[in-house]
């Protein structure tokens, strides 16, 4: 049997644009026109106000890490990146979203709360995957 | 509060043994279970007209293999916590005429995995497409993520996280049946591997094969048919969800389901905390039991870690927890909720292997998937 390899996302209508925008270098979310806030995971209707009038913005791609694990065992097809970084970053817009870190040690004295990110997209499956990096870091 | 509207557990029962059991399936271990539940209730499948599971197998294969003809069937599925579903949602069917006397089942073959569903999701799920592929690796790093922002905002230390696991054992120290019995230090603790930084595995809970039932019906058919052992009765119930992904926690430091459905549930039974003798907090991972304490108000924000640290929660403390030794220690088939129970049952009748002095009152918080849906249960050894 060959190696597992890494999951890779299969879009909904719902989710198109929202995979179509990393494809094109750019993270896109969605923002509710009626009440003003941002959603994500793209959905038909506003979490917050109900309405379904939700517009696709773009988000300025930088983030803040809000909560992390550094998993010492592989997930499917991620044995040659152990140990490696699962993470939960903050948008400015507030929303949140679940995330690997690349272009740091998976060592927490690398990793403050709060530290500041930017995306960077890795090609995977027939998408593109948002991942994040230290903002300082090269590009 | 009426006889017969006054809900009690008749009958409660885990399978003969749990651990590693590969020669029983998940079929088996949800019948083995049942008829276990059904003896210790003095009553056969004829005397059950009410079935409650979750979705493997399922209401209607557990009914048609126990030979019962269910009139109410409930299917609610929402993970480990599921069970404590079942036992409000009977209480709500029998006091609406719907059913009598509800037989409520879990099987697992957690470790074994005997025709144990798969884990397979689709990769257009919502966790297909967004959590999945960053190598999420089931509960041990998905669970956890929540951790290190609840230490952050609680000052909450990772020696108070181990010292969750370390209390815990000395419940488990006490319990024959519990898998793992010797007690831990805090330095064992960290020593264990490392699974997902924060989490050492002594901080993850065991993965085993069990199975657990229930008989629950009203004090009126109870007393009317006489019982061996004391009666539990349903006090207070409350049932809540939170969010499908961690990652959509709306606050990663606090737990929504296990705040309303604690609030409803002591509401309902009419209790503050003082009133409670005896507590239950579904422990997958260390970290859990102290939003429980925190989210349902034992004690204030940031103050969960010290109070375990302090050793309340211990043998001879004052707030008794998780003393069959909990997921981490005892067993953890997957959907634990079912023991949870079982445990405050046999702590209300006075029949646990660490039995606590006194115990009137005790309250289970339940946690299905991770962070996804919360229920809690009020129980008592005397009616409302």
């Amino acid at each position: 049997m060959p190696p597992p390899t890494k999951p890779a996302p299969v879009p909904t209508p719902e989710t198109l644009p929202f995979w179509e925008g990393c494809a094109a270098g750019e993270l896109r979310i969605q923002r509710c026109q009626a009440c003003g806030k941002h959603v994500f995971y793209p959905r038909p209707a506003c979490p917050h106000c109900h309405s379904t009038d939700l517009e696709w913005v773009v988000s300025d791609g930088t983030a803040t890490l809000h909560s992390y694990v550094i998993s010492h065992r592989a997930g499917p097809g991620f044995a040659e990146e152990v140990p490696y970084v699962i993470a939960i970053v903050e948008l400015p817009e507030g929303v949140r979203m679940m995330t690997n870190l690349v272009q740091v040690e998976a060592d927490p004295a690398q990793l403050p709360l709060d530290m500041p990110l930017r995306v960077v997209f890795e090609p995977r499956g027939d998408v593109h995957l948002p991942l994040f990096a230290p903002a300082g870091s090269a590009a | 509060m009426s006889a017969k509207d006054d809900i009690v557990i008749i009958g409660a029962a885990e399978t003969d043994e749990l651990g590693k059991l590969p020669n029983i399936s998940t079929m088996g271990l949800h019948l083995e279970a049942a008829r276990n539940a059904l003896a210790d209730a003095g009553m056969t499948p004829a005397d059950i007209d009410g079935l409650a599971t979750v979705q493997t197998p399922g209401p209607v294969s557990i009914a048609h293999a126990l030979g019962v003809e269910a009139r109410w069937l409930d299917g609610t599925g929402v993970g480990g916590t599921s069970f404590l579903f079942h036992v409000r949602h009977a209480a709500g069917a029998i006091r609406a005429g719907l059913a009598e006397t509800v037989l409520i089942t879990h099987g697992e073959s957690g470790r074994s995995r005997v025709d144990a569903p798969g884990w397979g999701r689709s990769p257009q799920s919502l966790n297909g497409q967004f959590e999945a592929p960053y190598g999420v690796f089931g509960p041990p790093t998905a669970f956890t993520l929540t951790a290190l922002r609840f230490m952050h905002e609680t000052g909450t230390t990772l020696e108070q996280l181990a010292e969750v696991a370390v209390a815990q054992r000395r419940w488990a120290n006490k319990n024959p049946r519990a898998l793992m019995q010797d007690l831990i230090t805090v330095d064992d603790v960290f020593a264990s591997k490392m699974i997902a930084w924060p989490f050492n595995l002594l901080m993850c809970c065991l993965v085993t094969d069990g199975g657990g039932a229930l008989v629950v019906t009203t004090r009126e058919k109870a007393e009317a048919r006489g019982h061996d052992k004391p009666l539990v009765h349903l006090l207070g119930a409350g049932e809540a969800a939170d969010s499908p992904m961690v990652s959509q926690m709306p606050d990663l430091t606090s737990f929504g389901a296990f705040k309303r459905s604690s609030a409803a549930a002591f509401a309902e039974a009419g209790i503050t905390h003082s009133d409670v003798d005896h507590l239950m907090i579904y422990d997958a991972f260390a970290h859990v039991p102290l939003y429980g304490l925190e989210d349902a108000g034992f004690v204030g924000r940031g103050e969960a870690g010290a109070f375990v640290a302090e050793g309340h929660t211990s043998p001879g403390g004052r707030l008794p927890l998780n003393t069959n030794g909990g997921g981490m220690s005892y067993t953890h088939t997957g959907m634990y909720g079912m023991f949870a129970i079982q445990e405050a049952v046999r702590q209300v009748r006075g029949e646990a292997a660490a039995q606590v002095e006194g115990v009137e009152r005790s309250v289970v918080m339940g946690n299905g998937g991770m962070f996804m849906a919360g229920a809690t249960l009020v129980l008592g050894n005397a009616p409302r």
